[in-house]
């Protein structure tokens, strides 16, 4: 592939940066005009090459994936409040609202529908593997 | 009348260095994670980020399903990049391309126009390679 049959590299380049920035740095007060200005782009034009790629806004991805965090803590039993402050939101209300939005659930209500799971998996494991894997593996035997 | 695939495998030559390269470079979902507690292996299974009745298996190439011979065939066809396993698509395969090549993940063909779409090649950790694909 030649670079005129790339479509501008450099600018993905600087997108994909910025995006990674965001999944290594969520957990922080992040300044999206900082990262801005670290791909060289104004910052309407940054969130307007970020929403093209990644189909949201800078912010909108940001809140997607300290969401999906916080429903990792939760399925590990992390209360609710240190859930909250550890994927970097300030506020536990603007959380739980947030949280209930995206999910369709409150943050408490899914960490205890994630334990009913939890217990049904350790309980009876074998009823969330379809029997032939657990058979030719050898684990329906007593 | 079928209606669904559920599940399918992948077969792997280790499941923690599938587990990171599936999970933390590919950013799939973790769906099953379970040690069969008393008995050997681990049910560890995976879903693309927006196909999540979907479980793909990583299914290790040692698993007791295959006697000893077999696992050593599967494991040296595994390494060597025999087994095409499965297309995955992507919104915007130029930003894919870019992510990935950044987490460190081989490619062995950029990102190409074909008459079906734009085409990139990648291999897994343990040697399977994929179709990443934009179709239009």
């Amino acid at each position: 592939m030649t670079l005129e049959e790339y479509p501008k590299i450099y600018l993905y380049r600087r997108i994909v940066q910025a995006k990674l920035f965001i999944d290594s740095n969520y957990t922080s007060n992040i300044d999206l005009n900082k990262i801005a200005d670290e791909a060289y782009f104004s910052k309407f034009h940054f969130i307007r090459l970020f929403k093209k790629i990644y189909g949201k806004t800078p912010h909108q991805y940001l809140t997607v994936v300290r969401i999906e965090k916080a429903m990792l803590l939760l399925q590990a039993n992390t209360p609710v409040s240190e859930t909250c402050f550890s994927v970097g939101f300030e506020s536990l209300s603007s959380f739980s609202k947030l949280f209930k939005h995206t999910v369709g659930i409150t943050p408490s209500m899914y960490m205890v529908q994630q334990q009913k799971i939890n217990e049904q998996k350790n309980h009876s494991p074998l009823s969330f593997i379809p029997g032939c894997f657990a058979e030719k593996n050898g684990w329906l035997k007593k | 009348m079928i209606t669904k695939m559920t599940h399918s495998s992948i077969l792997v030559l280790d499941q923690d260095s599938a587990y990171d390269f599936y999970v933390n470079k590919l950013g799939f979902k973790v769906v099953m994670d379970m040690p069969m507690v008393g008995k050997e292996g681990r049910w560890l299974t995976v879903s693309p980020p927006e196909q999540p009745g979907f479980e793909i298996i990583l299914s290790p190439v040692t698993s007791s399903m295959y006697s000893k011979e077999t696992s050593k065939a599967l494991k040296e066809l595994v390494q060597k990049g025999t087994l095409g396993v499965a297309v995955f698509t992507c919104a915007d395969i130029y930003a894919t391309y870019e992510e990935l090549k950044a987490k460190g993940v081989e490619f062995t063909k950029a990102p190409t126009k074909e008459f079906y779409g734009t085409e990139a090649i990648f291999k897994d950790d343990s040697g399977n390679w994929f179709s990443l694909a934009q179709l239009t």
